[in-house]
């Protein structure tokens, strides 16, 4: 998948956003840091290209303090937390760039309830690889990538990366 | 990039990347104290023991704070000094909690070393919250969290130090931390509190408070202790404030926009006067809030992650 | 009779300036006569029938060691050191003489003591043990001892060592007092006012590591006032292990007016600085503590012109109980009576001081300052002998030491020459491999 997919898939997303959310009223876009935050700014700049003059506040939830795993790895650097307004009674929608055991997820949801109380969240992935491991499905995926667990998947994104593209790789490559 | 020891036993034995990386993580802690909710789980079921030898209210609670605000258990202990000779060695003391298994020990003593002593007996983590005249370090950190967060960084910035260096863990904490970021660190006071060879830490020395004050961008006053004019360390509480205390007139002579930092507790009227301790330039209460946030980085750098 | 050659070993003996190539006849527990090594091969008469011989060729054959500062601990800390580990760790360390000193509990302040020491020492100790009395009573500088009997009973010497004489005038009374006996006065000199609750040497190290300093001073003072009370009295006045450039400075200007001074210095004080204070490691913390490099050289420079006459160990045992604890409320003190030769011997060989200096200040200079009648090996003298391997190098391992005490400042380091065998009166008490 090169930039130009991932555009194309961002913009299928924004569409599929508004439609769902009949507009873009009581919207915030949060992503997950690292990429998940570009992919939500993306986003961000789609939605408000296609519903002119509307403003989406989009901020950032890192899920790294709320994870399961802290204790089984070497401690993991913070990301940035930015929650841009005060979410009691909005309609979050979270943005990552790859959907995978739904841990993260399951982490950043529950960081966001100790911020306040969301009317509903919703996921969006540019990817989806499959093998989950909690119950978690997301509203919005831009391309289900059947992988198996001896490979990785990467999204790149220009904002930090050479160039923006995913990729499948062998894990640990 | 990681903390490279189980313990922080001083600013001495932290490499420059790690002093930022604890002040980076602190930047990410500070907001969750400005939550509504503030606590996160990260450090469920973790257990931290506050081993204090002397009387702290601000450290101790502000590391009791930290550690709540991270979901770990802590518990305080007070050890009265006077009971410390007649009572179990220090040794047996960290010893039997460690048979409990906590995940950190948080040590305050009179005695420097005392936290380095306990460190080679115990598998946990033990952070450093003040030992004798020898160190501070989360001091040190909070005071250079509190600096960056004003100044954007510390490279260049100079700070000037007042008071009784002699006896002071904050005093050299800081002049270790602070140099090491790259700012340079004066400082001052009456001969009698000025220990030997202090330069070879890396700052310079001078006793004439009122002609340094115009270099200073942090001016940073630290607390005299009143029991210390029976030393003959200083003839009486009104020459030493004359001296060495920082009030209005004194800093006129200050740049306008000079940071006033104090470990705390304040003697007012003593080392700083009310109206400056209370004023506009004093970050006295930012330190306080800062100490939270990078006791918070400490307790998630130390044992957040797997246990080596 | 018991008979015993050794063979063939470099014979260095200062006092009579012997060093070469000889051959030590041991008859009788005293050197019986020495032969040039080429005269004593196969068919020597002597060599027959009841001769024990040990072969030295390639070693150094010395007088044993004469440690005038020690602390055996016994009576009443022999969970410390016993008079019989002491003397042990005395043989492993090729010392064949100590001096104890007199803060054991009760202190060697009377005549009985002084009895229960040299007894016990004759029944369990392995070299030889010459007791030091107190000054005064208990060490609590008031009263003065009773000097007569403590010399009648065995004492050589007296010292308050371990605290100073801080009264002046009683100070005074114990020198005038002591002429009456020859008995030398050994001074701890310490202003206990200036060194007040001080646990190292004052300077950049205690600076950075927030332990409270003991200043320079604080020795240079009390070395000055006994020095002129010396002076004032004609006695003899000898300084327990000098540390200060200062104190090096004060001796050399009184031995010049002619004062009856001596003065002794520890090998940690010659071969460490306070730079090796670093972990808070109380078997770092002595008194007097170690002090800066200008100190270092200036004892160096001190016991190579003549200024400090001898070398000598204060060891000063310890246990965990007085060690593993915070450095501001150990103890002090460092064992050393089985590393004080190599690491004397490493400054030898670090061109520091000549061999036969080392052997000088270490044997006949102690023994001549308390008049022991031991020290060299000429013909007659007691045969109180260490072999010595100068070339054998040993990791300072405080586990395997004699000792009781394993607070060593030695510890890990690698040290060159090493004693093989030690002989008192003719009797191997160490036994090492050749």
């Amino acid at each position: 998948m090169d930039n130009k997919g991932i555009e194309r898939a961002l913009a299928r997303i924004a569409h599929e956003i508004i439609e769902r959310n009949r507009g873009t009223e009581n919207l915030v876009l949060l992503g997950i840091p690292t990429r998940g935050h570009h992919l939500a700014r993306r986003l961000q700049k789609k939605i408000e290209e296609i519903e002119r003059g509307v403003n989406v506040p989009t901020g950032a939830v890192d899920a790294t303090l709320y994870r399961d795993d802290l204790g089984m790895k070497e401690t993991r650097p913070l990301k940035e937390m930015e929650i841009p307004i005060d979410i009691d009674g909005k309609v979050v929608v979270m943005v990552d760039d790859v959907l995978f055991t739904g841990r993260t997820i399951r982490a950043a949801m529950n960081a966001l309830m100790d911020f306040g109380r969301p009317l509903a969240i919703q996921l969006a992935v540019l990817v989806d690889r499959g093998h989950r491991e909690l119950p978690i499905k997301a509203d919005y995926v831009g391309k289900n990538i059947p992988t198996s667990l001896k490979e990785d998947v990467r999204v790149h994104v220009e904002e930090i990366d050479p160039a923006s593209e995913v990729v499948v790789v062998p894990l640990g490559a | 990039m990681k903390l490279k020891k189980k313990d922080l036993l001083g600013i001495e034995g932290l490499e420059k990347e790690e002093i930022e990386l604890i002040l980076s993580t602190a930047a990410s802690f500070k907001e969750v104290s400005t939550r509504e909710i503030k606590k996160v789980p990260t450090l469920r079921g973790k257990t931290v023991i506050n081993l204090f030898y002397e009387p702290s209210t601000r450290t101790r609670t502000s590391f009791e704070i930290a550690a709540k605000r991270m979901s770990a258990d802590a518990i305080n202990i007070s050890v009265a000094s006077s009971s410390v000779k007649k009572g179990e060695t220090l040794r047996d003391t960290a010893l039997n909690l460690e048979a409990m298994n906590p995940d950190c020990v948080v040590i305050r003593h009179s005695s420097s070393g005392a936290p380095h002593m306990i460190a080679r007996h115990l598998k946990s983590s033990v952070i450093n919250a003040g030992d004798g005249a020898h160190e501070h370090p989360s001091q040190a950190l909070l005071d250079m969290f509190t600096v960056k967060e004003r100044l954007g960084g510390l490279s260049g910035v100079r700070l000037l130090i007042v008071g009784d260096i002699a006896h002071s863990r904050v005093a050299r904490s800081n002049i270790l931390g602070f140099t090491k970021m790259g700012a340079s660190v004066t400082v001052c006071g009456p001969p009698t509190m000025m220990p030997e060879g202090i330069s070879a830490m890396g700052c310079s020395v001078s006793h004439d408070m009122e002609a340094l004050l115009k270099d200073a961008d942090v001016i940073m006053m630290l607390r005299v202790q009143l029991e210390r004019q029976k030393e003959a360390l200083f003839p009486s509480v009104r020459e030493y404030s004359r001296l060495y205390g920082l009030d209005a007139g004194k800093l006129r002579k200050a740049r306008k926009d000079a940071l006033i930092l104090h470990p705390g507790p304040i003697n007012r009227g003593v080392e700083i006067s009310p109206e400056v301790a209370d004023g506009p330039w004093s970050l006295i209460l930012e330190q306080v809030t800062n100490g939270v946030a990078v006791r918070m980085a400490l307790f998630y750098l130390l044992i957040g992650g797997v246990k080596e | 009779m018991k008979r015993l050659l050794l063979k063939g070993g470099r014979v260095l003996d200062p006092a009579s300036s012997m060093d070469g190539v000889y051959d030590i006849f041991v008859m009788g527990g005293r050197v019986a006569s020495i032969k040039p090594s080429s005269e004593a091969r196969g068919e020597n008469p002597q060599v027959g029938e009841g001769w024990d011989i040990i072969d030295c060729a390639g070693k150094l054959v010395i007088h044993g060691l004469v440690d005038a500062h020690t602390h055996l601990r016994e009576p009443g800390e022999e969970y410390k050191e016993t008079i019989k580990t002491g003397t042990q760790a005395a043989s492993a360390g090729g010392v064949t003489t100590v001096m104890c000193m007199a803060n054991t509990k009760p202190a060697n302040d009377n005549e009985s003591m002084t009895r229960y020491i040299v007894k016990k020492a004759a029944e369990e100790g392995l070299v030889n043990v010459f007791p030091v009395g107190a000054i005064t009573c208990g060490l609590k500088g008031e009263a003065l001892t009773e000097f007569a009997s403590l010399k009648d009973a065995g004492c050589v010497a007296v010292s308050d060592d371990g605290r100073p004489v801080t009264s002046g005038t009683l100070m005074r009374r114990a020198l005038e007092y002591s002429r009456l006996f020859g008995l030398v006065v050994i001074s701890h000199a310490e202003d206990a006012v200036l060194a007040a609750d001080g646990v190292m040497n004052e300077g950049a190290v205690s600076t950075r590591l927030g332990l409270k300093g003991i200043p320079d001073a604080a020795e240079e003072a009390m070395v000055a006032r006994d020095i002129s009370l010396a002076e004032l009295t004609g006695a003899r006045l000898h300084i327990a292990h000098v540390s200060t450039a200062g104190a090096v400075a004060l001796i050399k200007a009184a031995k010049k007016r002619g004062a009856g001074v001596t003065a002794e210095v520890t090998p940690h004080h010659l071969a460490l600085t306070d730079e090796v204070v670093s972990g808070f490691d109380t078997d770092f913390k002595m008194n007097p503590p170690l002090r800066a490099k200008k100190d270092v050289e200036a004892l160096r420079e001190g016991l190579n012109d003549g200024t400090i006459d001898s070398i000598a160990t204060d060891h000063a045992p310890h246990s965990s109980i007085e060690k593993d604890v915070e450095f501001d409320h150990a103890s002090f003190g460092v064992v050393g009576l089985e590393t004080s030769l190599g690491v004397v011997l490493g400054l030898v060989s670090q061109g520091v001081l000549t061999l036969r200096k080392a052997v000088e200040a270490m044997t006949i200079n102690p023994a001549r300052i308390f008049g022991l009648d031991t020290g060299t090996l000429m013909v007659g003298s007691a045969a109180d002998m260490a072999i010595v391997d100068l070339e054998r190098k040993w990791i300072v391992d405080p586990a395997r030491f004699r000792s009781k005490g394993r607070n060593t400042p030695f510890k890990g380091m690698e040290l060159r020459g090493k004693v093989v065998k030690t002989i008192v009166n003719g009797n191997v008490v160490y036994d090492g491999e050749i």
